[in-house]
């Protein structure tokens, strides 16, 4: 009785969540990359001292960059953000950075590739997630009797529809306070989040069609219930494990990878969230299971 | 029947660490030495070794439809030449996309200076012939008032032509009999050749306009019709100015004109960071799971953490057979593969765990976890699959590089769990180890 209050409270909290997450991303807005907007990177390291980021505004004072944001990185690294610039543009910011700041890296990405990818990303995500849900009704057919395929893809769709809308509520929040962007690896980190969370509920799921074929537990509820007693060590132990690889290369590996890193490492904790509470509720909740009692 | 299931185990363990170090001379040459193994480098993408990546995209507008593969076709030959001219090992030239939108993308990887290479490549004149358009006597005349009341916007009187640096066979330098000036003697192809007569054949008495990259050098008034497909610029050039230009011409008049949509240059010294960074990362990765599993599934954990650095070996020598051209992207998907290789043991350990519960013997918990895990398994991984097919298919280079090796370690994973765990597993049947419980629930 007291799991099913859990798993009941669980589910609502899970709404809220993402209630609360469609609310920052548009109250806030995604702080897209130049990846997705256009515009140029330029990251540099200085070989003796590092100016201040007002020093640096000030000497590019003259030179057409539209809104330049500049921001330290490391101990003498400074990355500077501007609008699509031009090969000349760019020598005439190096020039003006002077012999002592080193380019690492330079990007200039313009606008029509900005907005094509944005589309492109729109359509992977959808086809993804439609080729997902199409196997997972496939493999599930069987139980028909006594949950339909479509009740088992539509539960892992809302599961991670929720791990998508909640990592950009996280991505949105972090982009308003602390200026973290939605990149091109970031999005990719998005869509790997959808494949292990489906992943994860799969598993979940499978456990839940094993228990309906050997009819274990008094009714469904039951039966879901003895599947999740059964496989949360295994979920909790593999998204630990994954976690702490996702931390060490968060930690350690580079600063392209960082954003990357982050995204996956908070929607794996939210995907392993929804496929142990979400998902299988929602079963249940289609079922008119959860709130009979 | 339990010797022959030993006998079969250790004889795919046998395979299955012989290949494991062989696999471990092929990636570390320097450390572990088998003869007959052939020393072969990782190929690292620009990120890691440092490089520059730009997109160009090329303006087809005069270009007739049915002609523009083969303008792509030439254009990507241009610019192969002008890059061969940078000495880069092995530089990549493609050409991407059909109907309207067609781009040219340019990987030079382990470049010095970057914004060089993009002017050199970009510099290449655009050769143009012009002639007067059909209501010219209505815009001179208006450009001269212009002129005389020194406001207002000239007009250009001039059209394009098919005529453009894509039908010209070479250019060379020559001397004019009269005046002792340099110029620029033009040959144009068979088919440049044909157009050209056309083009003087209509103009009798007009002047024919020839552009330089969107600069007017010279309108020379046709007098007759040429044929033979030679023509002469007098631009009034210094002897250096036209011998560059004549070698510009050659080394490659740029079939259709192109800009730059996009570049991305990583410098030398941050890809060797990147790559430093990113094996330290890996490596600590890989130590954090093997330290859990053995926590958490002692003998098991071992026997998964072998099987682990047997599947890290297998993959990354897969890397250099195939070979796959390594980038931050593609290690980031190896690591995380990582996690999920581990994800299959647990499953099949979990399970192995519940059964011995149960009050199974050693020898048919362990079938029971793998053929009961096996589903889960199963359908857990194709979904993983079935969304890095998708990002493979994606296109932009960073998706491709992680969905391969993350869709290569999860097949990967995939035969480490089943042959490698399994075998291993097996040989303790009936063994006094197999007795004391604790060790494997």
């Amino acid at each position: 009785m007291i799991f099913q209050k859990i798993q009941r409270i669980l589910l609502i909290l899970s709404f809220v969540a993402m209630a609360g997450s469609a609310f920052s991303i548009s109250f806030f807005g995604l702080n897209l990359g130049i990846d997705f907007t256009g515009g140029s990177l330029l990251e540099a390291e200085y070989t003796k001292t590092r100016p201040a980021v007002e020093e640096i505004q000030k000497t590019l004072k003259g030179v057409d960059l539209g809104s330049l944001s500049v921001q330290h990185m490391g101990d003498n690294g400074v990355i500077l953000r501007m609008k699509d610039i031009s090969n000349e543009t760019h020598q005439q910011v190096l020039s003006l950075l002077g012999n002592e700041a080193l380019e690492l890296r330079f990007e200039s990405i313009g606008p029509v590739i900005g907005k094509e990818l944005r589309e492109k990303t729109l359509l992977l995500a959808g086809l993804a997630m439609l080729i997902v849900v199409l196997y997972i009704a496939f493999s599930f057919r069987r139980t028909a009797e006594r949950i339909y395929p479509w009740h088992w893809s539509g539960a892992a769709l809302v599961a991670s529809f929720h791990d998508i809308i909640l990592s950009l509520g996280v991505f949105a929040l972090l982009g308003r306070y602390v200026g973290v962007e939605v990149t091109i690896p970031v999005v990719v980190a998005l869509l790997t989040v959808v494949g292990y969370s489906i992943n994860d509920t799969v598993v979940v799921f499978d456990r839940i069609r094993e228990n309906i074929f050997k009819h274990v537990g008094f009714d469904l509820t039951d039966t879901v219930q003895q599947a999740l007693r059964q496989t949360w060590f295994r979920s909790l132990s593999t998204s630990l494990t994954t976690l702490a690889v996702l931390l060490s290369v968060y930690l350690f590996g580079g600063a392209t990878l960082k954003e990357f890193a982050f995204m996956l490492m908070i929607g794996i904790s939210v995907g392993t969230f929804s496929s142990l509470f979400l998902a299988p509720s929602l079963l249940l909740v289609w079922r008119k299971e959860m709130f009979r009692s | 029947m339990v010797m022959t299931s030993r006998k079969k185990a250790l004889l795919i363990l046998f395979f299955v660490f012989l290949g494991g170090a062989l696999s471990a001379s092929f990636i570390f040459p320097q450390y572990v030495k088998v003869p007959g193994i052939p020393n072969t480098p990782f190929k690292l993408g620009l990120d890691l070794q440092g490089g520059v990546h730009l997109v160009y995209e090329a303006d087809l507008e005069t270009i007739p439809k049915y002609d523009r593969d083969d303008a792509m076709q030439g254009l990507r030959d241009v610019i192969e030449r002008r890059v061969n001219f940078f000495g880069v090992a092995e530089p990549i030239i493609q050409l991407q996309g059909d109907g309207e939108a067609r781009r040219l993308i340019v990987e030079l990887a382990g470049i010095e200076n970057p914004t060089q290479a993009i002017l050199l490549i970009g510099q290449t004149p655009y050769l143009e012939f012009k002639e007067y358009k059909e209501n010219y006597v209505e815009i001179i005349t208006a450009n001269q008032e212009v002129e005389a009341a020194g406001e207002g916007e000239f007009q250009n009187p001039f059209q394009a032509t098919p005529l453009t640096g894509r039908y010209l066979d070479r250019a060379e330098i020559g001397i004019d009999n009269v005046t002792q000036q340099p110029l620029i003697i033009l040959q144009f192809d068979e088919e440049g050749s044909v157009l050209f007569e056309e083009l003087t054949t209509k103009n009798i008495g007009m002047p024919l306009a020839i552009f330089l990259d969107g600069v007017l050098l010279q309108a020379p008034t046709v007098n007759d019709a040429i044929s033979g497909g030679r023509a002469q610029i007098t631009g009034g050039f210094s002897v250096k100015e036209a011998q560059r230009i004549s070698r510009e011409l050659n080394s490659g008049a740029l079939p259709v004109p192109i800009t730059l949509l996009s570049q991305q240059s990583v410098g030398a010294t941050l890809g060797a960071q990147s790559l430093q960074k990113s094996l330290i990362a890996g490596l600590l990765g890989l130590s954090l799971v093997l330290v859990f599993m053995v926590l958490v599934y002692r003998i098991p954990g071992i026997v998964a953490g072998i099987a682990l650095v047997l599947y890290a070996l297998f993959l990354l020598s897969l890397f250099k057979l195939i070979p796959i051209t390594l980038t931050l992207a593609g290690i980031g998907g190896a690591i995380l593969s990582l996690g999920i290789a581990v994800d299959a043991n647990i499953l099949i350990f979990a399970r192995m765990r519940e059964e011995l519960r149960d009050g199974k013997s050693f020898g048919s918990a362990l079938e029971e976890g793998f053929s009961r895990a096996w589903p889960a398994i199963r359908d857990g991984n194709i979904t993983t699959l079935v969304v890095a097919l998708v990002l493979f298919w994606f296109g932009s280079s960073f998706v491709k590089g992680f969905a391969l090796t993350l869709s290569l370690g999860i097949l990967v994973s995939l035969f480490s769990a089943i042959f490698v765990t399994k075998s291993m597993l097996r040989l303790f049947i009936d063994t006094k180890i197999s007795k004391i419980l604790w060790l494997f629930r």
